[in-house]
């Protein structure tokens, strides 16, 4: 069907594929013409989502983090998963300043931020079992 | 790409590069703590000019070495701010904490 598209990337959980995450998140984004302040939007949105895989879900050690891209005429669809920890306590963790790494000089700004750049954040988690983010834009023109 | 440190009297200027992300904010941490360590530095001055990417890491950052910094008023200026960037220090809150400049010639990103 037209003007549907999609693709996977699994990588691992390593810093320095936060950027190779943003940077294909922005590129499969290109095809639905967005401005430059959506494309800014969306990557940081998706590095925020990776960085929390790596940094609470995988707790630094390193395992596969899977990002799912789906285009629908207008709307793209990210899903960001990890098979790590999980979290007990979804909204809590979504509250803005909310981290359990103060020491690391984590912001807890994370979700926050998905939430300002995206038009729909939701999370799914299984303590043991992993966290799924799912975000949802529509890019405007 | 890499930051660029410039430390002149008590003044620590860090220029910033295009992407200010977990990896890259880490490194900045741990070399302007080394400087701080070593000199006495009353004001830090992050250069966003370069800078078109951040995320939440680089608000930890700031905010960290606001601080390091001892938390006084002014000792943490970010100057040639494009207006993505703006836009992650006000949502954070972090602008009633530093002083910011935004760069000239706005609009585009």
């Amino acid at each position: 069907m037209e003007n549907t598209n999609e693709m996977t990337l699994i990588f691992d959980s390593r810093p320095v594929n936060e950027g190779l995450a943003r940077i294909t998140a922005a590129s499969f984004c290109t095809q639905l013409n967005p401005t430059l302040e959506e494309v800014a939007d969306l990557k940081t949105a998706v590095s925020e989502a990776v960085t929390n895989c790596i940094i609470h879900g995988y707790e630094g050690e390193i395992h596969k983090i899977r990002m799912d891209l789906r285009r629908k005429g207008q709307e793209l669809f990210v899903d960001i998963t990890d098979q790590g920890v999980g979290i007990a306590d979804v909204k809590k963790a979504m509250e803005p300043l909310y981290t359990t790494k103060p020491e690391k000089e984590r912001s807890g700004m994370g979700f926050t931020f998905m939430e300002a750049f995206m038009d729909e954040v939701t999370v799914d988690s299984t303590v043991g079992v992993g966290t799924s983010v799912h975000m949802k834009k529509t890019i405007r023109r | 790409m890499s930051a660029i440190f410039q430390q002149e009297g008590s003044v620590l200027m860090i220029h910033l590069p295009a992407d200010v992300d977990h990896p890259v904010s880490d490194e900045i941490r741990k070399e302007s703590d080394r400087i701080i360590a070593n000199v006495y530095i009353r004001t830090m001055i992050f250069d966003f000019e370069k800078t078109g990417f951040m995320d939440s890491s680089g608000i930890g950052l700031l905010m960290g070495r606001y601080r390091a910094l001892g938390m006084r008023q002014g000792c943490i200026r970010a100057v040639q701010v494009n207006s993505h960037i703006d836009k992650l220090l006000h949502l954070s809150g972090v602008h009633r904490y530093i002083e910011i400049q935004r760069s000239e010639g706005e609009g585009k990103i």
